[in-house]
């Protein structure tokens, strides 16, 4: 069943336009690895998903109309954001980070703890005060804790060491197969996004310009559209 | 214990040895200043809850303070020239009972910070500054243009208002509830702190549209916060016109609103008892130095300056140490 269905979706930043008609579906368990270069109109999706940002054509999500809803409604309905740099509330504790976020549902402390051990063992610690890649966990534990149904993991990866990296590839493909959470992902790791993905959408200049299952997806058009 | 724990004993050791010595030593005029510390704190502990926890720079709280002021005094009025309240309509009585007027003071201020919070947050930043000062300037303007109490000389109310089982009429009486209601504020203060509630308006506060993508709305938050700001200034609006047994339009002056955020920066803004330490100290200088010299307030200048520049934790930042939450 379809969770998440975009057309036609447009959406600017003042007078510069930066998605020109953006179509896009994700379904229940599903995988799906949004790719492309920089500036092509990745995280303005996001944003146009997570009602961030005002947008035109049809944005639906699981029967809902996405577009008649505040940021927070669009949270509530079970979407999940583990924004681009991270964002974690520093003065909060690890713990508070995740309690302020809690819904009720499957995940809670306890199975965020064992999906990231490093977060259990500093859960007294300030957000502030964490490695990057331990924010990171965090930002990916807090957007759990609301219980979603759709995850979205935006450069989820970006700036990490190759260690940290491994866990955080290893905590999603523990989420697929564990949780059948669909998830869309944000990421430029064509190795690793071809382990956990179902299917690729491929974005320039601010539209789909390649759309298909993930071993469908040939080198040279990742070459052309992500640069990878 | 922590270190902040240890100042915060202090204080509270401080603020009851010091009215009791008094009392003791037949010091009236000590218990007095004390009783305005206290009121003082109060409001700035409904500041507190705004501007440390919400991060809402309100220049405007005086209009709560004021609304307290006023709640007392023409309840209080009525009641000392037997005169009903808006005949033509409701025909209510005053009363001279200080919890009904208290509860009056909290609701009315309550309500008006639920009607300004609601337009003031739509802006943010230098925006609500400004649009909180035009909201107490409004208030400021209209108590000195409403005759029927007062207007620009404001009104006295000859007796203190009494509370059951109390002699208000005595200074050390009227200072331990006005010391009671502070306690109950700092109590509620802390409990808000650590609730789920008190961690979604810090998180608000650091980031403001993060909240919303974990379906948190931290704009009802920070209104509700603010509402609840208000209700504890207005608190102490209504002590403060009992101690002095007067209310007058300087209540609503943005003078007001500024020395209640003074109180709340001295002492240590989103400290817990950085209010209190603020209003003490404020009132310790405004007596000594007072004394001393006309232009104290110079010092008071150079002080908030020192804080501003060198000890963004106010005076409990100093003593205790660098806070958890943001100085």
């Amino acid at each position: 069943m379809t969770l998440l269905t975009l057309e036609a979706v447009t959406a600017r930043y003042g007078a510069s336009q930066a998605l020109f008609g953006i179509d896009l579906t994700v379904a229940e368990g599903e995988v799906v690895a949004m790719m492309g270069r920089n500036g092509m109109g990745k995280s303005t999706t996001v944003k146009a998903i997570c009602r961030m940002l005002p947008a035109g054509g049809r944005l639906v999500f699981d029967g809902h109309d996405l577009t008649r809803l505040y940021s927070h409604q669009a949270a509530r309905l079970g979407i999940g954001l583990v924004p681009e740099g991270r964002r974690c509330f520093r003065d909060l504790t690890v713990e508070e980070n995740l309690i302020v976020a809690a819904r009720a549902g499957h995940w809670d402390l306890g199975r965020i703890g064992d999906l990231f051990p490093r977060l259990a063992e500093r859960r007294g610690q300030r957000a502030a005060t964490l490695s990057g890649g331990e924010q990171q966990m965090l930002a990916i534990g807090r957007a759990l804790m609301t219980n979603p149904r759709l995850l979205i993991l935006d450069e989820a990866t970006e700036g990490l060491a190759p260690l940290i990296r491994a866990e955080i590839w290893a905590a999603i493909a523990r989420l697929k197969t564990e949780t059948g959470l669909a998830i869309l992902v944000i990421d430029k790791s064509l190795k690793e996004l071809r382990q956990v993905s179902d299917r690729a959408v491929l974005v320039a200049r601010g539209q789909v310009a390649w759309e298909g299952p993930m071993a469908a997806l040939d080198a040279e058009t990742s070459e052309r559209h992500v640069g990878v | 214990m922590s270190r902040e724990g240890y100042v915060n004993a202090a204080l509270i050791a401080g603020l009851i040895g010091v009215p009791l010595w008094a009392h003791v030593a037949g010091e009236p005029f000590t218990i007095t200043l004390a009783t305005r510390a206290v009121i003082f704190a109060l409001a700035a502990v409904g500041l507190n809850l705004a501007l440390g926890l919400g991060g809402l720079v309100s220049l405007g709280h005086a209009v709560f303070f004021g609304i307290g002021g006023y709640a007392m005094g023409i309840l209080a009025f009525h009641a000392q020239t037997y005169t009903p309240m808006f005949p033509d309509w409701l025909n209510i009585e005053g009363t001279k009972s200080m919890p009904v007027i208290w509860l009056v003071a909290v609701v009315s201020s309550a309500l008006a910070a639920l009607v300004i919070g609601l337009l003031s947050l739509r802006t943010s930043g230098v925006y609500f500054i400004m649009i909180t000062l035009a909201f107490g300037q409004m208030f400021y303007y209209f108590a000195i243009s409403w005759r029927a109490y007062g207007g620009e000389d404001g009104m006295s109310i000859y007796l203190r208002n009494s509370f059951p089982g109390l002699n208000t009429l005595d200074p050390i009486q009227f200072y331990g509830l006005c010391f009671v209601l502070l306690c109950a504020a700092l109590w509620l203060t802390a409990r808000i702190a650590r609730a789920p509630f008190g961690l979604l308006l810090n998180a608000a506060r650091q980031v403001p549209h993060r909240v919303e993508t974990v379906g948190l709305d931290g704009q009802r938050a920070k209104l509700v916060a603010f509402v609840i700001s208000g209700a504890i200034t207005g608190l102490a609006g209504a002590l403060f016109a009992d101690l002095n047994r007067f209310v007058s339009p300087t209540m609503f002056s943005w003078h007001m609103s500024g020395e209640i955020m003074i109180f709340v920066i001295l002492g240590g803004v989103a400290r817990l008892f950085g209010p209190v330490a603020g209003a003490v100290l404020f009132v310790a200088m405004e007596h000594v130095l007072g004394d001393l010299w006309d232009h104290w307030h110079i010092l008071l200048g150079l002080l908030l300056l020192g804080v501003v520049l060198f000890a963004r934790g106010g005076v409990i930042g100093l003593l205790a140490g660098k806070a958890r939450t943001h100085d």
